[in-house]
């Protein structure tokens, strides 16, 4: 396999992670050399910063036509538009998470939190595009061990440590099995190396190996990203972690880590297990293996966590469900990735992700601030917050009508484009199953609008305080979903079908 | 099977990994356990030694046993409350033995047949002895520098992994050190 070996092209390739390796540098040094009263600025500068960052990384070139010019480095990564659009939505996830941390008492005043975030996204950037067994493995271990640490950062709290412990416990294991199906691969080929001629991909599609190692690193691979995304049966962890963890750290993975365990399914699933067309002289179709075992996947995952939300009384909890439910969604999109054309299963999971991301990090804001002021985190305690906070409950509403997927908010779009892709791809008792559920989960999205406008609570009469850093962010990201499922919609669908159309070359 | 000194030696290391793997699991003392953690890492260099990757061996014995096992045994004299275990087992005991069994019934199915597939046959002892042991080290060692610090090799990982350590590092610092208020 020949690589692109270009000085200028391999560094834009990584441009991104040496720019946040030097942020992560600043905000250490910051740190040390601030006062605690200053401290807080910190967050503001590497939330600016990385937000900068997504704005420049819309517009780094990236090598056009073949898979030989994209893939640099030696072929650790691979750089194309679908790394490119996963990455804006990583830093945008990253930059939000600083800025909604800033009010967290227990965390402001340390500069290790935006730290670890930082070499969390370093990671998850990486992982959207490494094309390599290596790459792929010390990507995720960088995104996950930074996450560790953060879900076990407020050490006081048992819950916090306890989350922290189960995380990394549960967390290991998965890697264990990642770990083993990929040397199991490379057993088997001799190759890290997923794309090209000598690759993984082609290597097992040539059909010359047996089949049941081959699927059993496949099953291996499958229970270890299947953890990342919290896909039921994989999901235990879940509700524990977001509700133990410190909320803003909870928001950072339930979105940032997922997006980018997605990235590295699809890009994985196509190149390393490849559907015929993708193909060189195929003899064995894994395509027609894993197709089913993920639209398996993605009806339990909807189902169960739609079904379990219904009776959380903790919203971060319903939300950990909520969330388990929408990975569910998306694993729609990456069933539809082997028999769409034009890249339309990856499409609309990239667009899915990129809206969830905004809407999910909004609601967590809006817990902070309600957290923050009273202390609660249960849904009853929600009642009557319009009267006491209409702008908070506003914010929330547009959060909620988007996990639910209602027009204008972006989740309609988002849910649209994944059914549409599953339907194109056949798989129409799959899209049924997804209405439904989307049917289930309206109640209990709706349920909690009500309860925050229509039921009485005692303490109504008690306002609760927006502080000015929370009203720009939350508003901003609000109007973000709404213009993401109104005008800004077509462009960023164009951007997600390019980056799908990528991964077919 | 031809009885051979690889032979002997091979059930001589794969029963000291796993026997101590075992004892590791079930002995109640917590710094016991460790000492049989070191043991069973000496067990797999030997096997790396018997596969002709001698560097392999020695890094296991460097960094495992010498680096890792030191540390277990210092953070376990450090936090005596924990050097005993009053319960080695757990209530899912029996289902965790039924999945492992099973693991292990459907890894060893599903790749014995390859050995057969590889053709090594009864050359394979054979065919690693055709290298001197002091040419195999050389060679790797050179190799594994140059991938390793190669642009077009796995430098980007090498320099991640870099990173990795240095956050691990830092969220150990922050999880476990003494607040200062």
């Amino acid at each position: 396999m020949v690589f692109n070996t270009d000085v200028t092209a391999n560094f834009w390739a990584v441009a991104p992670e040496i720019a946040l390796a030097i942020i992560g540098l600043i905000v250490l040094g910051l740190d040390l050399y601030s006062r605690e009263s200053q401290r807080r600025d910190v967050g503001y500068f590497a939330g600016f910063l990385l937000l900068a960052l997504a704005a420049a990384t819309v517009f780094v070139p990236t090598p056009d036509g073949s898979l030989s010019e994209q893939l640099v480095l030696g072929g650790m990564l691979r750089h194309d538009q679908f790394t490119q659009i996963f990455r804006t939505m990583i830093y945008i996830a990253a930059a939000l998470t600083c800025f909604i941390a800033m009010g967290d008492n227990r965390m402001r005043y340390k500069g290790e939190f935006y730290l670890l975030v930082i070499v969390a996204t370093i990671g998850a950037s990486l992982l959207a595009g490494a094309s390599d067994l290596v790459m792929v493995f010390v990507a995720l271990e960088t995104l996950s061990i930074s996450l560790y640490a953060l879900a076990g950062f407020v050490r006081d709290d048992a819950r916090s440590a306890e989350s922290g412990l189960k995380y990394f416990l549960i967390g290991s294991f998965a890697t264990g099995f990642t770990l083993y199906g990929f040397s199991l691969l490379y057993g088997f080929t001799g190759a890290t190396q997923i794309y090209g001629p000598d690759g993984i991909g082609q290597q097992l599609a040539a059909g010359k190996l047996n089949d049941a190692p081959i699927i059993v690193a496949m099953m291996m691979i499958v229970v270890g990203f299947g953890f990342k995304i919290s896909a039921v049966p994989f999901h235990f962890w879940t509700p524990d972690v977001y509700e133990g963890s410190p909320t803003a750290m909870t928001a950072f993975v339930s979105v940032a880590s997922k997006a980018a365990s997605f990235a590295v399914l699809l890009r994985f699933m196509l190149a390393v297990f490849p559907p015929e067309k993708l193909a060189v002289g195929a003899a064995a179709d894994y395509s027609e293996l894993w197709v089913p075992l993920i639209s398996v996947l993605a009806v339990i995952t909807m189902t169960i966590g739609n079904v379990v939300a219904l009776v959380q009384k903790n919203i971060k909890r319903l939300l950990a469900y909520s969330s388990i439910a929408q990975a569910g969604y998306a694993l729609m999109g990456v069933a539809a990735i082997a028999t769409t054309d034009g890249g339309q299963g990856a499409a609309s999971v990239a667009f899915y992700m990129f809206m969830y991301i905004l809407t999910n990090i909004l609601a967590f804001g809006c817990i902070i601030v309600f957290a923050n002021a009273t202390g609660s985190e249960t849904i009853a305690d929600f009642a009557s917050l319009g009267r006491r906070n209409l702008w908070l409950a506003m914010f929330m509403t547009i959060a909620l009508l988007s996990l639910g997927g209602i027009p204008p908010a972006a989740g309609f779009i988002g849910k649209f484009y994944l059914f549409r892709a599953a339907v194109d791809a056949d798989l129409i008792l799959l899209a049924v199953a997804g209405v439904l559920n989307s049917i289930i989960a309206l109640y209990y999205y709706l349920v909690i609008i009500k309860v925050m406008f229509v039921d009485p609570s005692p303490d109504e009469d008690k306002d609760i305080p927006m502080p000015a850093n929370y009203a720009w962010v939350l508003g901003a990201a609000s109007l973000a979903v709404v213009l993401l499922g109104t005008v800004l919609a077509n462009p960023v669908i164009d951007w997600a079908t390019q980056a799908g159309l990528e991964l077919f070359i | 099977m031809e009885f051979t000194y690889e032979t002997v030696a091979f059930f001589i290391f794969a029963l000291t990994t796993l026997g101590s793997g075992i004892m590791v699991v079930t002995d109640e003392n917590l710094f016991h356990a460790s000492l049989y953690l070191l043991f069973s890492l000496f067990g797999v260099s030997g096997l790396f030694v018997l596969l002709v990757a001698p560097f392999l061996a020695a890094v296991q014995v460097l960094v495992y046993m010498g680096a890792i096992g030191i540390l277990i045994i210092f953070a376990i004299m450090l936090t005596r409350g924990m050097m005993k275990m009053d319960q080695v087992y757990n209530s899912q005991r029996v289902a965790a033995a039924v999945v492992a069994v099973l693991l292990f019934i459907a890894l060893a199915v599903t790749l014995t047949p390859i050995v057969d597939e590889l053709e090594f046959g009864e050359d394979l002892n054979a065919e690693l002895a055709e290298d001197p042991v002091a040419d195999v080290t050389y060679e790797t060692v050179n190799e594994l520098g140059k991938v390793i610090t190669d642009r077009n090799g796995f430098v980007l990982p090498f320099e991640v992994a870099s990173l990795l350590l240095t956050a691990a590092m830092i969220g150990a610092i922050v999880v476990a050190r003494e607040d200062e208020a």
